[in-house]
């Protein structure tokens, strides 16, 4: 906004580094203060706030686990009641999947996929803004329920009529529903900013066949979202609705259908379940090219191996459902393609392998936690395999079985890499190293203390042990494997503790890390860590899908962006040859106002049909707000 | 099992003979289905097991190659052609060994839809917390109700005809067959046959509710000869009160709030909300498989069924300790 000697016209092509640096920290930095602190559209600010607040939800999440596992340590016991116990796997479940899981891989790519990809901003960074303030929302929402003794206790997938009018006392059940609406939201924003992001701001050169997998995986993930929420979206909808106003979706005495919430939560739940896993996969790709010195094996296998999932996700949700009586010949179908998925998984695996075979492993703690990785998703993978299958599914479906399984190819499968991510990020991020040898602790608590505690559930839901009990009786032969369950999670906690604290320690005293501590090839790297407020002073332009490594003197750039307004290249999508030059929206306070607006409209929606009506007033003031042209360079262009 | 010895799978045989144990496990197979899962199981998870060694092996292999020349940026273009190779061969067994599974479960599902003629139908309705259990019989005089606790001939077709009541329930008998959903309006079927005499537990598998954790049953598996005695007893109304004592039971029953819930065949006593108790001092069992029956356990779990099974829809009757001791008599005198 100041006139710092400037002209708002002047090109990047006309500036010394030092005078262009100052330029562009003017045009787009978040300056301090609590209000422009609230209306900061800059995407490493969010992302950072996104994985913080993540990373608060798992530890959130990792208590209740705790608890759970304190009460299942011994038979009938009475530390905490049905009631409570109920709430506490509900909101578990509730909680690391959609506050978790799902957020934080997009929090991830909200931070990264701008830099990976060499632009100044994400796309529609005021949405993204909006994206988070709900996000936030919705979790402060289950949060605060759960505080109050309202937490729903209808299980993660809230199966009707359980969850219905009829039985789902209370508002528990509205709750968690509208606790999916604010989820939806965030993770619909941030999917339409990704794939705009993706398709339209890569830097000059970077084609199709350039783009690092992590970005390919987030691209594939957000189309996943994009066509997976509408069904949860029916779903939670017509579930309020039966709820609120006495429609009769899913009551089978006026006509309604309680296998149809199953259909269109599973047409959703199980594309979810890839929504977490792809992000991992491709940070697993991205990660290992920089700790085996060498390109990833396969790489056009790798992504058509991420569409492929991808697709296929959409061909399986029927596996959750095998014993709720649909014709056998329709099940043996949803058998196959449910086999089928393990084929691009099986790709993926392979490619890593020959990296790790033909590469010089370094064995840092990103690696190391990529070996664990591999060891413990192949056993989720093949689990996975014995679930598709019919009549074993009618056996371990429900069980203890299922949990071990589950865990094993989301904890096994997308929080290890992620883990690894924060190790091989978090100094790009803050700028400062995590500790090696305590690196190496981390990993070895959790990767011990997982196995002991989740392996020995296959053994318990064969024995006959089915999940969602919150307790069991003396004389079933359960007790012993429990107890042990419960002790060996004491060593997977510990290992958690460590990586807060090293976390957190890092963050504030850790070594300087310098731009690229690892040597790492991709484009975030070329910069400072942690990044300026415009990621790149000047636009690198590409000519390889491993740039630093390809030009290690020096990046090749491209020039003519405005300093005095915020602007990024856009180019074509497949080529990436830059199109035009595109304003980037300034920092705004509306999109949190908004957020308010539709949190106060959709709160109260879950007590009164008419605060649709009423509530939608002041989120359409917010939104006019918000668009409002304010006659800004960035408006005119 | 042969698997059991084998010396290079000792997680496995680990693995397979804690799953020896208990009354309530899938390893511990004694039905038809059971059985032919049970071998299914088996196959798969050896199969699996053997993959994720090879898996395994070729991981430490990598590792240990122990490279230390960095040959990035010249890739050798015959060396990925031969990696390339391995990919795909490693892809094309994957893919043989998911359509052998994948052929192997079409094939035991084929086995275990195709068990042959039913010799008796079971109808069970699944409520919140327990088991409505009906034997259906072509002359309706020879229908009767039970609760929790269902008796089948060994070696013979029983058909269960499942729906849930209320909410969703899952029927389990992991001894003898996988599970299959009890879904409020949508009837569904489950053949079994227990091939050995013996008693097993079955459990609710899919969440219904505050005491999903206790909602469990017994299928006892008798001889023909033990299955119709006991078949003919149960189609008896129930019996007179042996002594003063249980009589005074039976009056005070009659006139609490007990017979408004509850049926006991041969009494006025004819409510259909709670378990049919007309026999219910000859179950082992009582609400839901939570106590062995005996006059104490029934007088514990009708002076307080709210705090031995907090939310279930029992509702804690007040009586003086002389009501509670007869009714008590009363119950354990039903067998």
């Amino acid at each position: 906004m100041t006139d710092n000697a400037v002209n708002p016209e002047t090109c990047d092509d006309e500036l010394e580094d030092s005078s262009l640096k100052a330029a562009l920290t003017e045009t787009w930095k978040t300056p301090s203060g609590f209000w422009n602190a609230l209306s900061t559209v800059d995407h490493k600010i969010i992302g950072k706030r996104y994985i913080f607040t993540a990373f608060v939800f798992l530890a959130l999440g990792g208590v209740l686990a705790a608890l759970i596992r304190i009460q299942l340590a011994a038979p009938e016991a009475r530390l905490l009641s049905a009631d409570r116990y109920n709430q506490i796997f509900t909101m578990h479940g509730a909680n690391m999947m959609f506050l978790f899981a799902v957020p934080v891989m997009e929090a991830m790519a909200v931070y990264l996929v701008p830099l990976m990809v060499g632009t100044r901003n994400i796309a529609f960074p005021r949405l993204n803004a909006f994206s988070y303030w709900i996000y936030l929302a919705g979790g402060l929402l289950l949060w605060i329920a759960f505080a109050l003794d309202m937490g729903p206790d209808v299980g993660w997938f809230a199966y009707v009529p359980l969850s219905g009018p009829q039985y789902g006392a209370g508002k528990r059940a509205d709750i968690w529903a509208q606790m999916i609406t604010f989820t939806e939201l965030s993770a619909l924003a941030v999917s339409v900013e990704l794939v705009v992001t993706i398709f339209k701001q890569r830097a000059p050169g970077m084609s199709l066949d350039r783009i690092p997998l992590f970005v390919w995986a987030m691209l594939v993930t957000s189309f996943l979202v994009i066509m997976a929420m509408p069904a949860i979206m029916v779903a939670s909808t017509s579930l309020i609705l039966d709820r609120l106003v006495g429609t009769h979706f899913f009551n089978p005495a006026e006509g309604g259908d309680v296998l149809l919430w199953q259909h269109l939560f599973w047409f959703f739940g199980h594309p979810e379940v890839y929504i977490i896993f792809l992000p991992a996969a491709g940070m697993v790709s991205t990660m290992l090219a920089t700790f085996t010195r060498r390109p990833v094996f396969g790489y056009l296998a790798l992504v058509m191996a991420l569409i492929a999932t991808g697709i296929l996700a959409f061909g399986l949700w029927v596996h959750h459902m095998f014993v709720t009586g649909l014709p056998r010949l329709g099940e043996s179908f949803f058998t196959a393609s449910s086999m089928a998925i393990a084929i691009p998984a099986g790709i993926q695996i392979f490619c890593w392998l020959a990296t790790l075979w033909d590469g010089k492993p370094i064995f840092k703690t990103p690696l190391l936690f990529i070996i664990g990785f591999i060891i413990t998703f192949v056993i989720g993978g093949l689990t996975g395999v014995m679930v598709a299958s019919v009549p074993f599914d009618t056996q371990v479906h429900d069980t203890y079985f299922v949990v071990a399984h589950f865990h094993y190819v989301l904890v096994g499968g997308a929080v290890f890499p992620l883990l690894g991510a924060i190790y091989y990020w978090l100094p790009k991020i803050t700028g400062r190293t995590m500790s090696e040898r305590l690196g190496r602790w981390v990993f070895g608590l959790i990767f011990i203390g997982f196995n002991l505690t989740f392996f020995p559930m296959h053994i318990l839901g064969l024995e006959g042990m089915p999940r969602r009990v919150y307790t069991y009786q003396p004389d079933l032969a359960w007790h012993g494997l429990n107890l042990f369950v419960s002790l060996s999670s004491t060593i997977l906690i510990a290992g958690f503790l460590l990586f807060f604290f090293d976390a957190i320690r890092s963050a504030r005293r850790g070594l300087p890390a310098g731009p690229n501590p690892w040597d790492a090839p991709t484009l975030e790297w070329a910069t400072t860590s942690p990044p300026p407020s415009y990621n790149f002073s000047r636009i690198p332009v590409v000519n390889g899908a491993y740039p630093l490594w390809e030009q290690p003197e020096v990046l090749s750039v491209a020039a003519g962006l405005r300093v005095g307004r915020r602007e990024l290249v856009v180019t074509s999508m497949a080529a990436a040859e830059p199109e035009a030059r595109e304003a980037s929206p300034r920092n705004s306070i509306w999109p949190l106002w908004t957020a308010l607006t539709t949190t106060v409209m959709l709160i109260s929606s879950i007590f009164s049909p008419w605060a649709v009506v009423w509530g939608s007033i002041p989120v359409v003031v917010s939104l006019i707000g918000w668009f409002w042209p304010k006659g800004t360079p960035e408006d005119e262009s | 099992v042969k698997a059991c010895y084998n010396r290079a799978l000792p997680l496995l045989a680990f693995f397979l003979l804690t799953g020896c144990a208990g009354w309530q496990s899938a390893l511990d197979a004694h039905g038809a289905s059971a059985i032919s899962i049970k071998q299914l199981i088996i196959l798969i998870v050896l199969a699996c097991s053997v993959v994720w060694m090879l898996v395994m092996m070729a991981l430490i292999a990598a590792l240990r190659r122990g490279r230390t020349e960095q040959h990035w940026p010249k890739l050798d273009s015959r060396h990925e052609r031969g990696m390339s190779g391995i990919v795909i061969a490693a892809t094309v067994v994957t893919t043989v060994v998911i359509g052998g599974f994948t052929v192997a479960s079409f094939f035991t599902t084929r086995a275990l839809s195709a068990a042959g003629p039913d010799d008796l139908t079971i109808r069970v309705g699944g409520s919140q917390w327990w088991w409505n259990v009906e034997y259906v019989d072509p002359q309706p005089e020879r229908s009767f109700r039970t609760a929790n606790e269902i008796h089948i001939p060994v070696g013979r077709n029983v058909r269960f005809q499942l729906e849930g009541d209320d909410v969703i329930h899952s029927f389990w008998v992991p001894s003898l067959a996988g599970k299959q959903d009890l879904i409020p309006g949508r009837p569904n079927e489950l053949s079994i046959r227990a091939e050995h005499e013996g008693v097993y537990r079955g459990q609710c598998a899919e969440f219904c509710g505050l005491q999903h954790a206790h909602m469990a049953f017994l299928v006892i598996a008798d001889s023909q000869d033990a299955f119709n005695s006991w078949a003919d007893a149960q189609r008896q109304s129930a019996v007179a009160a042996s002594d003063a004592e249980a009589a005074a039971g039976h009056d005070a029953f009659l006139a609490k709030a007990c017979a408004s819930c509850h049926t006991i065949r041969g009494t006025s006593a004819s409510g259909t909300t709670g378990p049919d108790l007309t026999h219910v001092g000859s179950r082992k069992y009582i609400a839901a498989g939570l106590f062995e029956t005996s006059r104490g356990s029934l007088a514990a779990w009708i002076a307080d069924p709210q705090t031995l099974k907090p939310g279930n829809n029992m509702p804690m009757v007040p009586l003086t300790a002389d009501e509670l001791r007869s009714i008590s008599a009363y119950m354990a005198n039903l067998k």
